[in-house]
């Protein structure tokens, strides 16, 4: 395994969020981690990669603890598409896109043509050439976030970390975002993801880990594990599972209050 | 960036969360305000009574009561008193203010001094005594109430220009910078003229030992209506912190609820600025500490902030002039140095990171 | 931007930052060259040549190579010194107002100038108590901002809140000294470049000399950073340590430039943001802010000087002048 983590303690400030938390992410999965609000996924995502220090235990990466290896060539390996990220004023969306080649530049190596080629490609496997030019500010929201997914790709790690990349999207435009990151696993990567939504989880992820306090709950193939005992244990959610008509996947349908519809 | 992120950066403030109304806690925050009062009343026979030549209290009643013209009863009657009064109707006007500011824009940092607005009144001032000569307080507190509207305006319209909006740090960031303008402009228009400059630097630091004895008389008027339309204006604000569209539906006139409050603020500021110069933090600390017990209801919060105020100012005065005796701190000085930490504490709290 | 490449090397250039920065340059050299040939007594270019290489006569030699070159050289110097910090800083707190002269360093430095000034020290000690004020508060900043990491809006509001407390006791000294010594560091707690000589100028110029190339070290790893903490951080950059060295040189020029010419306002904040317009980049560059600074500074100078002749007005009066209209200036283009 390329990447996992042992015996994390994970804590912002005094709030202690997980304690003796063992993750591991299969290499070549698209793995989700999923959980109701406040369960740590974010924070194990960020742990991992290396935003934040675990009070306890290490992440490894390739064999190494992650924190030994020099940031830069970590940043080789792995990248992140953080949940919030600043647009610099006025930035044009190659500009931007450009700005994910810095762990391979030097001072006086600033622009080769691995660079022009890295970046070319993963604009086109975003679909955002066509705005090459175009200021980031003045795009939507959808495709701004395949902006961010383009820069974070142009940095051409083998693992790619995502921080809930579908949030403030709507329904077409998540979905826009999942294909995509469904065709790059397919192109080879180790993808990690958070997600909100459990029956887009369920569809795309070929490795699910399913939190709750900080810890683990369940983990496996979504079609395994997810169960309605799993998703009320997890989420206090009584519900049906049903197969999904279009992936054959696990879907969650909430239980009605009322089993049917009064007559009017 | 969100208002709902303002909103919780208030303590005990939570959207949707109505605190249940308990007659107990009505009498205890009643009780409090009487307290706080009589703080205050001692704080002002003390006020009176400490000074580069010290008296006991009984002479300050004496001198109140039935003055016999000695040189202790003149001293209190015709410099003390004055200066005192000066503290109370300046405090609270700031206090004030500051609270209303902070209702208004959803702001936790809005302050008169650090928004900018008090330099702006203060540069008002400057225009008309040193370059117009105009030396009536009741003259040159109308430019002073020019410059604050003026400087209100443009520090709000610097704050929230850009994409993201008004947030507290770039609000806070044109205020400082707008504050530095006016500041450069009315020391550059006071330097012109040695006397002048002499006179006023006390004045420009924020001082309360006033540019003219009568001048807490001559600016009565102008502090008590704007302290009244202010406290007048406590049930609109709390509809209206709700947000501008919940405001409207409980039936607040939410453009008429703001310009009064811009009117009562730039009434407060003008003439607290001309009174006793720039002064800063005493409107952002004392509403912050006063919200601790009161949670987020105007109706407690702004007369809380009222009496308490002038408690803060009377006593940073009083201060200044102990620690440095014979001479004095100004008290715009002690302010910075009293209100200040209120402020970087404030800044440390990790709330603040999600505006 | 155009790539120049050679073997392994390669550096990105804007076509347009360089014919911004060319141009500043010209602008410089033209308005430095007004500067030394106009004034009480005119000296023709030509004889200002001269006179630098040593070969003019006595009374050009002496207006230009002991009054007005070093006022000049210092002008330039310590404007460059004050568009960099302000560059750094702004870049740092990704806001256009987050110049040093907003987060207590330039008030920092004010306080120990004044302290200086007001204790009747030398020219020497009032450089070193506005170096040393400066490096103090922007210390007390960093300290009190610090909090498991510093970010960059704490920076900003502790910077602010410091900054007020300085400047009240720049004000409480102002009002205890006597009116003279009050009058003396009242112009100097504004700026101002006159009477200024060579022991001046080389301070600032050394330090840009040694500045500079940490300057282009951290550029690349701020501009990473001013997508946020989280995206530098993925990138690999280690932000903490960036962060400290971005405050320290930022705080470095700000104290050796203010120990110059006293705090002079609003240069820091508007220079790199002109720069940054003219040469229509996203973010601030050094270079071009750099240029910026000192072209702002030695106009502003002249136009102190030659605008109410024969009255001498200190520079920062003019400074704060063109921040305010830069000020409205950036209000307007906003607001479109």
């Amino acid at each position: 395994m390329r990447l996992y983590g042992s015996g994390l303690t994970l804590s912002y400030d005094q709030r202690v969020v997980a304690t003796g938390l063992d993750v591991t992410i299969p290499d070549g999965s698209f793995t989700v981690i999923i959980g109701p609000n406040a369960c740590g996924k974010s924070t194990t995502l960020r742990a991992l990669a290396r935003m934040l220090k675990p009070r306890a235990g290490a992440v490894h990466l390739d064999g190494s603890v992650i924190t030994s290896l020099p940031s830069k060539e970590v940043a080789r390996r792995l990248g992140l598409l953080p949940q919030s990220s600043i647009v610099p004023d006025g930035i044009t969306v190659a500009d931007l896109v450009s700005r994910g080649r810095y762990p391979h530049q030097r001072l006086m190596r600033q622009w080769s043509k691995q660079d022009e080629v890295a970046v070319a490609t993963a604009m086109e496997s975003t679909g955002v050439t066509d705005l090459a030019d175009r200021c980031v500010d003045e795009l939507s929201g959808g495709q701004r976030q395949r902006v961010w997914l383009a820069m974070a790709l142009a940095q051409e790690t083998p693992i790619l970390l995502l921080d809930e990349p579908t949030t403030f999207l709507d329904i077409a435009h998540q979905i826009e975002v999942l294909d995509l990151c469904a065709d790059l696993h397919e192109q080879g990567r180790t993808l990690v993801a958070v997600l909100h939504d459990l029956n887009q989880a369920c569809r795309y992820a070929t490795h699910l880990i399913v939190m709750r306090d900080g810890r683990i709950v369940a983990e496996g193939d979504p079609t395994e594990i997810v169960t309605a005992e799993l998703v009320q244990e997890v989420f206090d959610l009584r519900c049906e599972i049903v197969e999904d008509p279009q992936s054959g996947t696990p879907m969650i349908v909430p239980e009605a209050r009322r089993r049917t519809r009064a007559p009017a | 960036m969100s208002p709902a992120g303002v909103i919780e950066a208030a303590p005990g403030r939570r959207p949707g969360h109505v605190p249940p109304r308990r007659t107990g806690r009505a009498a205890a925050l009643s009780a409090g305000l009487l307290a706080g009062l009589g703080v205050l009343v001692l704080l002002t026979l003390v006020g009176i009574a400490v000074g580069s030549r010290s008296v006991p209290l009984s002479t300050v009643v004496d001198a109140l009561t039935a003055p016999d013209g000695s040189t202790d009863h003149t001293v209190i009657r015709e410099l003390r008193v004055p200066r005192t009064l000066l503290g109370l109707g300046v405090g609270a006007a700031l206090g004030l203010a500051g609270a209303l500011m902070q209702s208004l824009t959803r702001n936790p940092l809005a302050d008169p001094g650090l928004l900018g607005i008090n330099y702006g009144a203060a540069l008002g001032v400057t225009v008309a005594l040193g370059l117009l000569g105009l030396s009536d307080p009741a003259v040159y507190v109308w430019f002073a109430f020019a410059g604050a509207a003026l400087s209100a305006v443009l520090a709000y319209a610097l704050g929230s220009a850009g994409r993201s909006g008004a947030s507290p740090v770039r609000l806070a960031l044109a205020g400082v910078a707008l504050g530095m303008v006016f500041h450069a402009a009315a020391s550059a228009i006071l330097r012109m003229d040695v006397a002048t400059f002499d006179r006023m630097r006390f004045w420009l630091t924020g001082s309360l030992a006033g540019p003219t004895p009568d001048i807490a008389v001559r600016l009565a008027p102008f502090l008590i209506a704007g302290l009244v339309l202010g406290l007048l204006l406590a049930g609109p604000l709390n509809a209206l912190a709700l947000g501008d569209d919940a405001g409207r539906s409980l039936g607040v006139g939410v453009g008429r609820t703001r310009v009064l409050t811009a009117v009562a603020v730039t009434l407060l500021c003008g003439a607290a600025t001309a009174a006793a110069g720039p002064l800063w933090f005493v409107g952002l600390a004392v509403p912050h500490a006063v919200r601790t017990f009161t949670g987020p209801d105007q109706r407690w919060l702004l007369p809380y902030t009222v009496v308490l105020s002038p408690v803060v100012l009377l006593g940073s005065d009083i201060l200044g002039r102990v620690i440095a005796a014979p001479g004095e701190v100004q008290v715009g000085i002690m302010c910075a140095v009293v209100g200040a930490p209120v402020f970087i504490l404030l800044a440390r709290r990790r709330r603040l990171a999600a505006l | 931007m155009t790539v120049l490449r050679l073997g392994p090397w390669s550096v990105r250039l804007s076509p347009r930052g360089i014919a911004v920065a060319a141009a500043m340059i010209v602008v410089g050299v033209a308005v430095s060259l007004v500067a030394l040939s106009t004034g009480e007594f005119t000296v023709p270019i030509p004889d200002i040549v001269t006179s630098v290489f040593g070969q003019g006569t006595p009374a050009a030699e002496l207006i230009v190579g002991r009054l007005r070159a070093p006022r000049v050289v210092t002008g330039l110097v310590v404007g460059a010194a004050f568009g960099l910090s302000g560059a750094i800083l702004q870049s740092l707190t990704r806001n256009p107002l987050g110049s040093p002269d907003f987060l207590g360093f330039t008030a920092g430095a004010s306080t120990g100038g004044i302290l200086a000034v007001v204790s009747g020290g030398s020219a020497w000690q009032i450089a070193g108590g506005s170096l040393l004020g400066c490096v103090a508060s922007a210390l007390l900043v960093y300290g009190l901002a610090f909090r498991g990491g510093v970010q960059s809006y704490r920076l900003v509001l502790v910077g602010i809140g410091v900054g007020a407390v300085l400047v009240s006791v720049d004000w409480y000294l102002l009002t205890r000294a006597n009116i003279n010594d009050a009058a003396s560091a009242g112009t100097w707690i504004t700026g101002s470049l006159s009477g200024r000589g060579w022991d001046h100028a080389i301070p600032v110029a050394c330090a840009l000399l040694l500045l500079l190339p940490v300057c282009a070290l951290i550029s690349r790893p701020l501009r990473m950073m001013e997508m946020g903490d989280d995206a530098a951080r993925a990138a690999g950059i280690g932000v903490e340590k960036v962060r400290a060295a971005a405050v320290v040189t930022g705080v470095l020029l700000c104290g050796v430039a203010t120990a110059a010419a006293g705090p002079v306002i609003f240069v820091a904040m508007a220079a790199p943001q002109l720069a940054r317009r003219l040469s229509r980049s996203p973010g601030v560059t050094m270079i071009a802010s750099a240029l910026m600074g000192a072209v702002l500074l030695v106009t502003a100078d002249l136009a102190a000087q030659r605008l109410f002749a024969p009255v001498q007005l200190p520079v920062g009066i003019m400074t704060a002048a063109i921040g305010g209209t830069y000020l409205v200036f950036m209000l307007r283009k906003e607001r479109r």
